[in-house]
């Protein structure tokens, strides 16, 4: 029994002795321990089982705090905050592969990797921003010719790594350069693709990028929670403290903090509006009128709760009820994620992704279920949420020659008039 | 029970020269052309076939050019599924994961979510009108990202679900493996195939553009050939590489001359819901029409003429056949090295004399990126139809406002 608590306090990543016996011939990669001093003074009067869970604690609501104090300053400082947690994410990653490989001195390897991470994060930022400072980049010389041949020039700088790629290739070296090569490439799809969903979930309005994360985080800890109370059965080879109570545990309390948290951010247009750059005052605005999702609606509670709950109807916003899908996903398929990034980590032998976190591990072991959650929201917004912005359609409209602007506006014309909805307005 | 993840481990640190050949592939020469060829010597028996096999091939190229678009599609989805397996196949040798629990039906499986997501994405655009009028069609496309996203998310629940203690290692190399191979293929056939739609001189000018340099940079090297170009191909030489570039160059201005006329080639394909076929009909854009041009004065002396008759798309066939001839075989040296990488001769044995069908295509990969590229970047604009469908997705009141501020412009600017 005492064995049993002792492997579930150490966390989520493999127990030592499980560990040992994983490792057999080639050593893990060592981590240094990067607890500061000032902690480990504190707490060196405790035993390490005890020490080892109040550094994780206290930075555990260290992160927290610094995740309200970011949104508190507002999207600018939060989109700078997903860029530096992407390069460090790819940095780990890459850094991992080296170590695997003994590739540290390959000629032009690091050089190469850095340089596509910049080819791919402008080419994806340069789509970005064309799309949100439309007017803003029309008005600069500069900026528009870059946004009009953008694909071209993007594509044109990542030939350029390619081509350098190729002529790098050094005889005896060929498979573990094109094992790096595939590495990056895998990596990028992985942590750039997803760091600027995020970054459009966020321009959606900031409770699009708060409830998910925060559902994310939830689980874990309630799922932690859970199983260390309650949790007998294992829930899967890969990952052997993780139990089914707490995946129930932790999927009905995310659940529920889910709705509560919904509750409170739709109340505030900070978090409701989507988040728009003023060109005359030249910041980031979040003000509108809230749409229908975030306006109180009454609902009539199904038969079956009524005699549980007491109440005839629920005032509640309809987000809430959108805030019950996030939060299956990340409940349900968000460990997926986690599990990916265990077995990531069996295969190559490895303890942590980094020892960034005192306690955590890298980066990417505290982000390895949201993997998958910023792709979700971004697929559920888009799916159901808003449609087409109209006003981005009017500028695509505007960049047409004459006769297709004619075509598409005879078009919609017929469409409405089937409608119905032109009647009155009848004049050729 | 064989940790096959400790094995792969010493194999990935040591030099490539220990690590032990892939088994080369069988001959699968057809026993007609053997006999006919019995007489001669071996270098130039392989001659023979390597011509006799090329002639088939651009035969065959022309035949399927002649039936049309929706061939044209097949063949394009063809090659990419036969590319994929060939790639994944070596993947398989090299990693001896044959026998690996799901993992053929779940590289499978991706190849289909990642077709499914892209030929929703392009088929639903031009065909707009044949879904217009199929309701289940309609639900397939207004959900389709989510659609497409559940069915790949499918597939990563399986893959971890079924990763085996002692094969992780193996495992995930192979699913990154499906997942660079997916990422090469598949995107480069959507693109070509959105090349296709713009107009088929869009598709036919570039690939041929390739196939030229590889043959004539083949020819000036046999001729002229003396300086290595790079250390991957040996058989390569400065010489065969210039001369490639000019002769590509000339050719893709000549074959843009030729197919310019027709509006076969240079009309968008469009479906046309009536007759549910593909029809190339239209007004020919004035990239197709005719212009009088200046000659430079440089080169009047030489050819004589002051003015020339041409089409604007001839000078954008030389910006198409420069890249096919500079930086192509860029594609031919990467899969070269791959090759050495993983020390095979060929990628499979599909066509004789030749090597697999990714042999054929290694130098197209770049050139269907750029040539979609420098489409949307040089000449069309947006996609009307895409904004359309977009149009027609917004709520009624939306509609009804943006209809009233596009009509307003139009008055403005004299239009309507």
């Amino acid at each position: 029994q005492e064995s049993e608590s002792e492997n579930k306090l150490d966390g989520e990543t493999a127990s030592d002795s499980e560990s040992k016996s994983e490792f057999g011939g080639s050593p893990p990669v060592p981590t240094s321990d990067d607890t500061p001093e000032v902690l480990n003074r504190a707490l060196s009067n405790l035993s390490s089982r005890w020490k080892n869970w109040w550094v994780r604690g206290i930075l555990t609501l260290a992160m927290i705090t610094f995740f309200f104090i970011i949104i508190y300053l507002g999207p600018m400082v939060l989109m700078m905050i997903v860029m530096c947690v992407q390069i460090k994410c790819f940095h780990e990653i890459i850094t991992i592969g080296y170590n695997v490989y003994h590739s540290y001195d390959l000629p032009w390897f690091r050089t190469l990797s850095w340089y596509f991470l910049l080819c791919v994060n402008y080419f994806f930022y340069g789509e970005t921003v064309t799309d949100y400072f439309f007017t803003l980049v029309q008005r600069e010389e500069p900026l528009r010719i870059l946004s009009k041949y953008h694909r071209f020039i993007s594509f044109a700088l990542y030939l350029t790594g390619f081509c350098m790629f190729v002529l790098s290739l050094v005889k005896k070296h060929y498979r573990l350069q094109f094992y790096m090569f595939g590495w990056t490439h895998v990596t990028l799809l992985i942590v750039v693709t997803q760091s600027h969903l995020i970054i459009h979930n966020l321009f959606e309005g900031m409770i699009w990028f708060i409830v998910p994360i925060s559902c994310v985080i939830c689980n874990d800890i309630m799922a932690y929670m859970f199983g260390f109370f309650f949790g007998r059965t294992p829930l899967i080879k890969l990952s052997p403290k993780k139990t089914w109570e707490g995946f129930i545990g932790g999927f009905f309390a995310t659940v529920l903090f889910g709705l509560l948290l919904s509750y409170v951010m739709s109340g505030y247009r900070c978090f409701t509006c989507p988040v728009e750059f003023n060109n005359d005052t030249n910041s980031f605005t979040v003000d509108c009128e809230p749409s229908e999702l975030f306006q109180l609606q009454e609902y009539n509670i199904p038969v079956v709760l009524q005699s549980v709950v007491g109440w005839k109807t629920v005032r509640m916003y309809p987000f809430q009820i959108h805030s019950i899908a996030l939060s299956t996903f990340a409940s349900l398929i968000g460990p997926f994620g986690g599990f990916f990034a265990s077995g990531f980590k069996r295969a190559f032998k490895i303890k942590d992704f980094a020892n960034t976190i005192p306690g955590h591990g890298g980066i990417m072991d505290r982000f390895d279920c949201q993997y998958l959650m910023a792709t979700f929201v971004n697929v559920y917004i888009a799916s159901f949420i808003r449609g087409p912005n109209p006003s981005k359609l009017i500028q695509q409209f505007l960049t047409l020659r004459p006769d297709q602007q004619l075509h598409i506006f005879n078009t919609l014309k017929a469409h409405l008039l089937d409608k119905g909805m032109l009647g009155s307005l009848e004049d050729a | 029970e064989v940790d096959l993840d400790e094995r792969l481990g010493e194999l990935d640190l040591r030099n490539d020269s220990d690590i032990p050949d892939v088994p080369p592939p069988t001959d699968s020469t057809p026993e007609i052309l053997k006999r006919a060829l019995s007489g001669l010597s071996a270098r130039w028996k392989n001659w023979w076939i390597r011509g006799i096999l090329t002639l088939a091939m651009i035969s065959a190229f022309f035949l399927i050019i002649y039936l049309g678009s929706f061939m044209l599609m097949l063949l394009v989805l063809s090659i990419q599924v036969k590319c994929y397996h060939e790639i994944i196949t070596i993947g398989y040798r090299v990693y001896h994961s044959y026998d690996l629990p799901w993992f053929r039906s779940l590289s499978w499986y991706f190849l289909l979510c990642v077709n499914y997501f892209f030929y929703g994405e392009t088929v639903a655009d031009y065909f707009a009108t044949f879904v217009q009028r199929r309701e289940q069609l309609q639900f397939l496309i207004r959900y389709h990202r989510f659609i497409s996203f559940a069915l790949y998310l499918t597939g990563f629940c399986i893959f971890v679900l079924s990763l085996v203690k002692k094969h992780y290692r193996l495992q995930f190399y192979m699913f990154a493996w499906t997942h660079v191979t997916l990422l090469i293929t598949v995107t480069q056939s959507h693109l070509v195939i959105q090349n296709l739609f713009e107009g088929m001189i869009w598709f036919l000018v570039p690939i041929s553009s390739v196939i030229c340099n590889d043959i004539a940079a083949y020819i000036f090297g046999f001729f002229f050939g003396r300086t290595p170009l790079i250390k991957l191909s040996p058989k390569k030489t400065w010489e065969g590489f210039i001369g490639g570039f000019f002769s590509t160059v000339v050719f893709g201005f000549i074959f843009s001359y030729f197919l310019a006329q027709y509006q076969y080639f240079v009309c968008p394909v469009e479906y046309n819901s009536e007759t549910n076929r593909f029809v190339t009909e239209c007004e020919p854009s004035e990239l197709f029409q005719m212009k009088k041009y200046l000659v430079p004065p440089l080169l009047q002396a030489v050819l004589g003429w002051e003015t020339v008759n041409m089409y604007p798309f001839q000078m954008h066939s030389i910006a198409l056949s420069t890249f096919a001839s500079l930086i192509g075989p860029f594609g031919g040296f990467f899969a070269s090295g791959f090759k050495r990488a993983f020390k095979i001769k060929d990628f499979a044995d599909t066509i004789p004399g030749h090597g697999g069908i990714m042999d054929r295509f290694d130098c197209q990969y770049l050139m269907a990126t750029f040539v979609h590229v420098y489409i949307t970047s040089f000449i069309r604009g947006p996609n009307p139809s895409k904004l359309l469908k977009q149009l027609l997705i917004l709520q009624p009141e939306q509609q009804l406002s943006v209809y009233k501020t596009l009509k307003s412009h139009l008055i403005g600017k004299g239009i309507l």
